[in-house]
């Protein structure tokens, strides 16, 4: 119970959504590094693809099923894709244990207004905003 | 030019922009676009989707920091993103519609705005009397300064909520933190002190950021072999930037910073309205 009741205090629950912050951007740099590092030793020596035409990325690289596929068979660009997604999941994260810090303190208003912006963000990412 | 030789300097570049970015306090993403758009010739589509990322890891790695000092005022952020992320994706899904070109000269615009914002006169002074649903929110709170804790509370709430709506919609327009517009809102429109309001405007952009960055994400703008330089370069130079922070006098390097940045926008909507993009 130590644990649960030290998250209880205002202050402790701040710095436990700092540390949640910073793991998340530590592990996703870790992954990207990793990624970019295989990319390089894989393809250093070809020649930039043209980034000054915009063709969008395919599904490989968008998708949640692409880039995991791509991680399992190893694929560098999909393992930096990866750090990509830990990167954006790192705030979505923070909104989350918020919503549980505010619950455990019973501060009902700031439960509903953290849900707002979860709302929000789970719309965006689920809202067939795909185009 | 071959990949590896691509990487590292924009690995190099992103470290400059990461550390400008934290020093001058207008972020990674400001330097970043012009960047990769003017001298990397990369379509301003796949600027803005990494742009958005170096935002991310900016404003999340700094945050631990700020939360440690007790600064950062965690429910207002929390309120205020209500505004900021609802604008964001809005500002994402307009972007579809807009032309490229257009987006340029208006990203022109918000920079020169960004760059005038950090030389003007800073609101220090901590209000004592709020308004009415600055208590009903219960938005008023205390941060600590070197001559002890002082507590300040805010006025206008509703007109601070609205700059932040803005501030979002640009956010996911053109993949820029937004923070000059976030710290107008608070800083100038709710009274906040200077302080708290650069700290919590900082804990907000992440979350801006990421609720646009996964429309462009899944709309292609995020390219791996541009991704992994800049979020790896950005970080590393944000983190020697708020080392060295403690050491020099920013004020004069954001006046250099403040009239280069300008000159880098005029070139921004030069391009823009000769369809250079």
């Amino acid at each position: 119970m130590t644990p649960l009741k030290k998250l209880l205090g205002d202050r402790d629950i701040e710095l436990f959504i700092g540390q949640v912050l910073r793991t998340g951007v530590i592990t996703a740099s870790s992954i990207a590094l990793l990624g970019g590092l295989l990319y390089l030793v894989q393809q250093g020596a070809a020649s930039v693809p043209d980034y000054s035409a915009f063709k969008g990325e395919g599904a490989d690289y968008t998708s949640f099923r692409g880039i995991f596929h791509g991680v399992a068979t190893g694929n560098a660009t999909e393992i930096i894709q990866l750090g990509v997604l830990v990167l954006l999941a790192t705030p979505i994260l923070r909104i989350f244990f918020s919503l549980i810090a505010f619950a455990l303190e019973k501060d009902k208003l700031y439960v509903v207004i953290t849900t707002i912006v979860l709302g929000i963000i789970l719309f965006s990412m689920f809202g067939g905003l795909k185009i | 030019m071959n990949i590896l030789i691509f990487s590292v300097i924009l690995l190099g570049s992103a470290y400059m922009a990461g550390l400008l970015g934290s020093i001058t306090g207008l972020g990674g993403g400001v330097i970043l676009i012009p960047l990769l758009t003017l001298i990397f010739h990369v379509d301003i589509r796949y600027a803005i989707g990494t742009a958005l990322l170096a935002s991310i890891a900016n404003s999340s790695g700094a945050a631990t920091a700020y939360i440690k000092e007790g600064i950062t005022n965690i429910r207002l952020g929390m309120f205020l993103e209500i505004a900021t992320t609802a604008g964001a994706v809005g500002g994402a899904l307009i972007a579809i519609f807009m032309p490229v070109n257009a987006i340029a000269i208006l990203l022109g615009v918000v920079l020169i705005f960004s760059a005038a914002m950090t030389i003007r006169k800073k609101h220090v002074h901590a209000e004592q009397t709020g308004s009415k649903l600055s208590y009903l929110l219960k938005l008023n709170s205390s941060y600590p300064t070197p001559n002890g804790v002082v507590a300040y509370k805010l006025k206008n709430v509703g007109g601070g909520f609205s700059i932040m709506l803005l501030a979002g919609i640009l956010s996911g327009l053109l993949g820029i933190g937004s923070g000059a517009l976030k710290v107008l809102a608070m800083d100038s429109t709710m009274r906040i002190p200077f302080k708290v309001s650069t700290t919590t405007s900082n804990f907000m952009i992440g979350v801006t950021a990421a609720a646009s960055a996964v429309v462009y994400l899944q709309r292609g703008y995020i390219d791996p072999g541009i991704a992994f330089p800049v979020i790896l370069g950005v970080l590393a130079g944000a983190f020697t930037g708020a080392r060295i922070l403690t050491y020099i006098n920013p004020t004069t390097l954001r006046i250099i910073f403040g009239i280069a940045i300008t000159f880098v926008a005029i070139e921004m909507i030069y391009n823009g309205l000769h369809h250079q993009f």
